[in-house]
């Protein structure tokens, strides 16, 4: 099992004859994800990449039977890509663009409001369930199918815990980068909600960083929820406030949304936190070993 | 991207705001004109930077008399104002408003802003106006009023007088505040902001409500639809190496410790800055070179981290997904070949083609210090911050 994504789903890529919709869609077939044709406004008709390419999404569903998209359209389409996908029945949507006007996200989102769709970014390196599926920027050789579930505001450091928890032999069910902007699809407690039902997931890594209250959300559902251990790290403790950190949610003003007060708030709910980010995965697998210790004592 | 209080008071006008009478200038003559225009004996000058705190920093002047506002003038035109905002540099003033004075009853406080955990608008109000918001927060809260406007349905009128009533506002009061705020409404949408605040909002001996003070931040992300706001941005008013950062589509933030940092990713380059604290050293800035990074961006990340006087040491950590090592590489012994490095630089490569980038590293015969993982290269930059040399051996 994983969450989101599997070997059965049936990907398209909206900005799929553009160079990063090419790149990528390279990379995701390479992998093994199993796409099945992919969107360009004006193409449609054509084949690209030994598939073929269509003008809506709505005729990509219809024709292949597509359940999820990846999008790679430029910041002023975006909406309009991700309300396209919606529309069509798309299940799954993960949104790799960076740079979407904030507004623009605020009416997706409302938009989206009570549809059975999982958008997953904008400003995200997307998700994949290893050895199965890959939609997204992530270098797929870093990961390895196995046991953990990890969840990241952040790309890079998201690739750190992944190679940390591949390097400790215990693998992921499935990565989900959510992304750096303050407005955004899926959420931590959104992911943590999908991680908890997963058999396969035993043991949860959390990436947060400063900005916003998603981490002392996560933190107060993990307490009232989930069973699995959980992981935490927080970037930006020495981040000055008032100032943008890169990703436009990374910004933390006053005394709200700083690292420490995410690390209090996890630490109040019982998380494992870690203060240096290259302890993610030892940490895990420390707490793993020590659970099936206490089972086998 | 952030308007001064003029730019942003020529918004509130256009859209049928309430500001005092007044008019910006950039010179003492025009100074001058814009006095004799508002006639009276009375003016305030106020400076125009992009900090708040002007007014006890001296920023903010009542004159009186056309000698005092002129030498008040003379003051501020090109000097430095340094507020409690600005950092000990301060901001350069190159333009000041000239308003007439305004019988105030009340000074109220009002904001628009994204509300991210809500994911609506939220529209801000107190009746403690002129005060530091954040300090109303932590000591009144009960002082602050808040509406989260639904974006499919829009702002209801309601919600308004909600708002006006909680104010405390009276008779055509009430309807003067329905007024302005669907006019910022409007405003904040049609111009894509991420923040619009009047501190303070003033009740005027004539019921008007006047729009004292504004202040207006913009979407950089949003920008390319709105040239005509674009066109408002004043580079003197931002860090120079930060500005020449995006130039070449570099996040760049200018921070006070003396080891450079250069990584791929935000959340990454936060991370590194907050490991390099926890092995003693200090960050001198936050660099995130991006996902598309190519060698020619990496040399001019590299050169804006060596032009700084303040570094000590320089750290990379790539974690190459997308991006390549060897091409980070490339870019890194480019840039030191180009400006020359007089400081110890430590190199942390992992993921795509890291191997390939070490390796290049190696050949160029540069002092380049490899480190083995994450921890290693932070404690390495920061050994070498302290002591100019990299302990351990070099490649």
């Amino acid at each position: 099992m994983s969450i989101l994504i599997h070997r059965e789903t049936r990907v398209i890529c909206q900005g799929f004859t553009g160079k990063q919709g090419t790149f990528h869609s390279e990379q995701a077939l390479a992998y093994g994800t199993r796409m099945v044709g992919g969107v360009t406004p004006g193409k449609g008709g054509q084949r690209h990449l030994g598939l073929p390419v269509f003008d809506t999404v709505h005729a990509a569903v219809r024709e292949t039977g597509a359940d999820a998209s990846m999008i790679y359209v430029p910041p002023a389409f975006a909406a309009d890509a991700i309300l396209e996908a919606a529309d069509a029945g798309i299940r799954v949507i993960a949104c790799i663009t960076e740079g979407i006007p904030q507004l623009d996200m605020l009416r997706v989102k409302a938009a989206l409001a009570g549809r059975d769709v999982a958008l997953i970014g904008p400003n995200c390196p997307g998700v994949i369930t290893p050895g199965e599926c890959k939609m997204g920027i992530m270098p797929g050789n870093i990961h390895q199918p196995g046991r953990i579930g990890i969840v990241s505001r952040s790309g890079t450091l998201t690739y750190e815990a992944v190679f940390q928890t591949t390097a400790e032999g215990l693998g992921q069910s499935t990565c989900v980068g959510i992304g750096g902007d303050p407005i955004q699809g899926l959420n931590f407690v959104d992911c943590l909600r999908l991680f908890k039902d997963d058999p396969q997931t035993e043991g949860i890594i959390l990436v947060g960083e400063i900005g916003g209250d998603a981490e002392e959300q996560a933190a107060a559902y993990i307490q009232a929820a989930i069973r699995q251990p959980v992981v935490a790290y927080i970037a930006g403790v020495t981040a000055p406030p008032g100032k943008r950190m890169g990703h436009a949610g990374a910004i933390s003003s006053g005394g709200s949304g700083t690292a420490e007060g995410k690390f209090a708030a996890l630490e109040a709910a019982g998380v494992t936190t870690v203060r240096s980010p290259a302890e993610m995965g030892r940490r895990m697998r420390e707490l793993l070993d020590s659970s099936t210790a206490e089972r086998a004592g | 991207m952030n308007l001064h209080e003029y730019q942003a008071k020529q918004l509130f006008s256009a859209a049928g705001v309430t500001i005092p009478d007044g008019s910006p200038v950039f010179s003492l003559a025009e100074a001058r004109a814009a006095a004799e225009a508002l006639g009276g004996e009375r003016w305030v000058v106020k400076a125009q930077l992009h900090a708040g705190g002007r007014g006890k920093a001296g920023g903010v002047v009542v004159t009186e008399g056309l000698a005092a506002l002129e030498q008040v003038a003379e003051r501020l035109l090109g000097s430095s104002l340094v507020t409690p905002q600005t950092g000990p540099a301060g901001l350069p003033v190159q333009a000041l408003l000239i308003e007439r004075p305004l019988a105030i009853m009340r000074e109220l406080y009002l904001s628009l802003m994204v509300d991210r955990s809500r994911q609506r608008v939220r529209l801000l109000a107190s009746a403690a106006g002129g005060m530091n918001i954040e300090e109303v927060a932590a000591t009144q809260p009960e002082q602050l009023h808040s509406v989260w406007v639904d974006p499919v349905a829009g702002l209801q009128p309601y919600q308004c007088r909600q708002l006006a009533f909680a104010l405390q506002l009276e008779g055509g009061q009430i309807r003067a505040l329905e007024r302005l705020l669907f006019a910022l409404y409007r405003l904040f949408l049609h111009n894509d902001a991420t923040l619009i605040e009047i501190n303070p909002l003033v009740v005027s001996a004539v019921d008007e409500l006047v729009a004292l003070d504004a202040k207006v931040a913009l979407d950089d992300n949003a920008l390319f639809r709105h040239p005509e706001l674009q066109a408002m941005r004043d580079l003197t008013q931002e860090d120079q190496r930060e500005a020449q950062a995006r130039e070449h589509d570099l996040n760049y933030v200018t921070l006070d410790g003396t080891i450079g940092c250069m990584v791929n990713g935000a959340g990454l380059a936060m991370a590194t800055m907050d490991l390099v604290q926890r092995k003693g050293g200090r960050p001198a800035n936050f660099l995130d070179v991006g996902g598309g990074a190519t060698a020619a961006r990496v040399a001019e990340a590299f050169k804006l981290i060596l032009s700084d006087s303040k570094v000590r040491a320089v750290l990379v950590n790539i974690f190459g997904g997308i991006v390549r090592c060897d091409l980070i590489a490339e870019g890194i012994v480019q840039a030191v070949r180009e400006v020359g490095v007089a400081v110890p630089v430590v190199v942390r490569l992992e993921g795509t083609n890291a191997e390939q980038g070490l390796a290049l590293l190696a050949a160029s015969g540069l002092a380049i210090t490899p480190a083995a993982d994450f921890s290693s290269a932070a404690e390495l930059a920061v050994q070498a911050a302290q002591s100019g040399v990299v302990q351990e051996q070099q490649i």
